[in-house]
């Protein structure tokens, strides 16, 4: 099956005319020519408590000098196994079965553990997935970069610490001296990542191995982070081995895609011949649901007929949340997480509130629910002021509005079966009895799509989109009016967000709901909002039907925002090919 | 930072006047009072003239009211001043100034060995990849932690000073006298420490900074002392702070045991005799020591582990 869509597609045998024209400025990096990095048949396996599972199988890989080779797959897909087997940075329990890793001179599969600490850090970077936690916390950011060079003996003790921070400014990190005397917490996101990919290009390596590089940014400081790693490679002629989900990312950036499935590559070839012409159904699937690039198929329901004359479920005025920040020498600082906020949002409706991290959406979502007190301005539900509510309207409130978190891994108790999270609400508010419940939990387990057998099974034994949809069936336990959505679908794959994102629209259009949708990702938004705020640090600063803000962004921030998601710099070539 | 301190010292001080007062309404319940106890200690015959009795409790402040007494004491022990010991006749604080430099000896060293040793077998047993050396070492500090003290003791006592005869088996002979109660002190500490630096040791090499630190081409031994040890030794420093109560709780039995001179000893004649007094003392005593450790390991945090601002409310930001 392998082997058909490989030769079904134009397979990557080094020296085609396509290889000459994308490496830039052919210096022989390589006078042996050919691939940074070569894999042929790796096989990869665990052995866990259930027996061996065979993650990686059979998969042939290349890198070439200069050029980005994107790996896309979805989580359980075996791409992360296969970029970590690599540099045999696997789990203790992993054991690679058969298959040669050819890079340079030497097979890396068959080096000893000494051997491959030459090699890993000096000759091949790592780009770790999640910034936030791949820095040691308890060492200066410029130590962690020197530390590459002492290892490897590129530097002196004494002149460490001035290269680390040349190299922390060529990886873009503004004001790079003061922030080599920080520690990581002491920096944003972005800037970590930044860090990160000093380490990993600190030793000049011949090839860097990028596992979700950008995953756990905001997309306009995603896009940043990739233009940079993107410009560095080619300068330096670097092979870059690029581990994504995002199709969009990989689109954007690898002149290579290899789709990879249950362990094994359905397809691999050069990405514009492989997304202009999927030969495999799994990356035509993955196509379709990708949302970055479903440009072309917004989903946008039959808007219902505008409710001008009746009250609106909800309306905000004026919202101002301020937090004290603590002293730093002076006086006392606020911060203003939420300025001024207006917007209405009446019933059957969507209303998405867009922004990054730190804009103010998720604490504007608290206010409506009143799970944070307000500093100032109204929060009106069905037309009864409940900003200061307490008690026995509060716990009404709470009846009638209800919350599906981000993290379908964590909001649900572990120790729960399904039957006994879905009626935990019902049983909150004393709504009925026993056997009434259980019915009624059967009743939205159907109505979300899973089956009755699940009442009785554990969380951890749901997949995640399983599991965000017992958060669905959960939230409309007590048939509210409002269920506030807070990035329902980022934790998701993209073939499951996209059926998670249909099972809301479905659940709207029978019951009514009024949906608060939180997200940082516009192209999730169009598919879903009837109406769109664009919000940045604490305002909203555009308001509009997601149709005319992405066609007409009026406000400099959202074009910003448009510009920064992926898959969209080749905009009309991928518009005419998911078509 | 000052504020912070300036509020952890206020804490520390309502740390002891806790101690102090809870130490005082204790043995003020407690039946019989010294005085009767000291005439009883002091004749054979009990005939006591209960007209002396009552002087000497007039003399000890014993006839007024509980408020009064409470304050008077709670006054004078500010100064340091914690009355005579009704047994001996000589003042707690020079009694128990007497009796600090042995324990602090024996406590000290035992924590250091605590620290060294236990430490050291955490460190061994989770860089080896030898299973059954990691599991034989891991299954230590239980053991460690579970033998009764005293029986440790003994057992050293005969074997190292009645069958070798390398230590001495009594006293406060210089070093070779120290270095038995101090094991033995040392035994049921260091295997906490062991225990849990182990366990943050593992949590720590689970962590994504230890693979980033792989992928730099850093070894094992590097990322085990420079990258796991530092995180996880926070967790190891707070359990270190909380055994020096322990130690000196264990003195007790150690220098009775060895029949070693010290603060141990002294508390537990304080408390046959019913010393009042003395008992108060060493109370007092015992968690001042307590509470300045741990006021130390509390401004140590921050030097480990930058995240640990000593400003207070540094949350609820995030959005």
């Amino acid at each position: 099956m392998v082997q058909a869509a490989m030769t079904g597609t134009p397979t990557n045998t080094p020296g085609t005319d396509d290889d000459l024209s994308t490496t830039p400025s052919t210096e022989p990096v390589h006078p042996e020519q050919g691939a940074a990095l070569e894999i042929r048949g790796l096989s990869v396996s665990y052995r866990t408590r259930g027996g061996i599972v065979r993650a990686v199988r059979d998969v042939d890989l290349d890198v070439r000098p200069g050029e980005v080779t994107a790996v896309v797959g979805e989580s359980g897909s075996g791409k992360s196994t296969t970029a970590h087997a690599v540099t045999r940075l696997l789990a203790p329990n992993a054991h690679i079965d058969a298959g040669t890793i050819r890079f340079g001179r030497h097979d890396l599969t068959t080096l000893t553990e000494a051997e491959l600490r030459t090699v890993r850090g000096a000759r091949i970077g790592l780009v770790p997935q999640d910034p936030s936690v791949s820095l040691n916390p308890v060492k200066r950011v410029g130590e962690q970069v020197a530390e590459v060079l002492r290892i490897h003996g590129l530097a002196t003790r004494r002149s460490a610490p001035a290269e680390a921070i040349d190299i922390l400014n060529r990886a873009g990190l503004p004001d790079a001296a003061t922030r080599a005397r920080q520690y990581p917490h002491e920096l944003s996101g972005g800037m970590r990542q930044r860090a990160l990919i000093a380490i990993a290009l600190a030793a000049g390596p011949e090839l860097i191995i990028a596992d979700e590089p950008t995953s756990a940014l905001d997309v306009t400081v995603q896009r940043v982070i990739l233009d940079h790693l993107q410009r560095l490679t080619e300068e330096l002629g670097t092979a870059i081995l690029l581990v994504t989900h995002d199709l969009g990312v990989a689109a954007d950036r690898a002149q290579r895609l290899v789709v990879m499935s249950q362990g094994q590559v359905v397809e691999a070839g050069p990405t514009r011949d492989v997304l202009a012409d999927p030969q495999h159904a799994y990356t035509r699937r993955l196509l379709a649901s990708a949302p970055s690039l479903a440009t072309a198929r917004p989903r946008t329901p039959v808007a219902p007929p505008a409710q001008t004359g009746s009250t609106p479920l909800v309306e905000v005025r004026g919202a101002v949340k301020e937090f004290r920040l603590p002293r730093a020498g002076g006086g006392s600082r606020t911060l203003r997480a939420v300025d001024d906020v207006s917007f209405t949002l009446h019933r059957g409706q969507t209303l998405a509130l867009v922004g990054e991290s730190g804009s103010g959406k998720s604490t504007t979502a608290r206010l409506v629910l009143r799970l944070t007190d307000a500093t100032d301005g109204h929060i009106l539900f069905d037309g009864e002021d409940v900003t200061t509510a307490r008690g026995a309207q509060a716990r009404h409130l709470r009846r009638r509005a209800q919350l599906v978190y981000q993290n379908p891994y964590a909001s649900l108790d572990p120790r729960f079966s399904i039957g006994e999270v879905i009626t935990e609400p019902l049983r909150a508010f004393k709504v009925g009895d026993r056997a009434s419940r259980l019915a009624r939990a059967r009743d939205l387990l159907d109505r979300v799509a899973l089956p009755a057998s699940t009442l009785e099974r554990r969380p951890a034994e749901l997949s995640g989109g399983q599991r965000q949809r017992v958060a669905i069936a959960r939230a409309l336990a007590l048939s509210p009016d409002l269920v506030v959505c807070d990035e329902p679908v980022s934790a998701l794959d993209v073939s499951v967000q996209a059926q998670v994102l249909d099972l809301l629209a479905e659940l709207q259009a029978d019951t009514g709901v009024a949906y608060l949708f939180i997200s940082h990702d516009l192209a999730v938004v169009r598919q879903i909002a009837h109406q769109v705020a664009v919000m940045r640090a604490g305002r909203i600063v555009e308001t509009g039907a997601p149709e005319d803000l992405f066609t007409h962004p009026r406000h400099e921030y959202t074009r910003e925002l448009l510009a920064a998601i992926p898959g969209r710099r080749d905009d009309h070539d991928l518009r005419t090919r998911t078509a | 930072m000052r504020r912070y301190v300036i509020k952890r010292l206020a804490q520390a001080v309502g740390v002891l006047w806790a101690a102090y007062t809870v130490s005082f309404l204790v043995l003020d319940f407690l039946p019989g009072d010294p005085v009767t106890a000291m005439a009883g200690a002091g004749m054979d015959s009990g005939q006591v003239d209960p007209a002396q009795l009552t002087a000497l409790r007039h003399e000890y402040g014993f006839d007024k009211p509980v408020l009064v007494q409470y304050a008077d004491y709670l006054g004078k022990a500010v100064r340091g001043d914690f009355g005579d010991s009704v047994s001996t006749g000589r003042p707690v604080s020079s009694t128990l100034a007497d009796a600090l430099p042995q324990t602090l000896q024996l406590t000290g060293a035992a924590l250091l060995l605590a620290v060294f040793l236990g430490g050291g077998l955490a460190v061994l047993a989770t860089y080896t990849s030898r299973r059954w050396l990691r599991q034989l070492l891991l299954s230590l500090p239980p053991l460690g932690v579970s033998v009764p003290t005293f029986w440790v003791g003994l057992l050293l006592v005969e074997s190292f000073s009645f069958r070798l005869h390398w230590f001495a088996a009594f006293g406060n002979d210089g070093l070779r006298g120290l270095i038995l109660p101090a094991v033995t002190l040392a035994v049921p500490t260091g295997a906490q420490v062991a225990q849990v630096l182990a366990k943050s040791l593992l949590t720590a090499l689970d962590q994504a900074y230890v693979e980033t630190a792989r992928a730099k081409g850093a070894g094992r031994w590097r990322i085990h002392l420079r990258h796991a040890l530092r995180n996880a030794s926070l967790p190891a420093l707070t359990v270190v702070g909380l055994l020096v109560g322990q130690l000196i709780a264990g003195s007790v039995v150690v220098e009775t045991v060895f029949s070693r001179d010290g603060l141990g000893r002294v508390t537990a004649a304080a408390v046959t005799a019913q010393d009042i007094p003395l008992v108060q003392g060493v109370v007092v005593f015992g968690a001042l020591i307590f509470v300045v450790t741990n006021l130390v390991v509390d401004l140590v945090y921050p030097l480990l582990d930058p995240r640990i601002v000593v400003a207070p409310g540094r949350k609820a930001v995030a959005v």
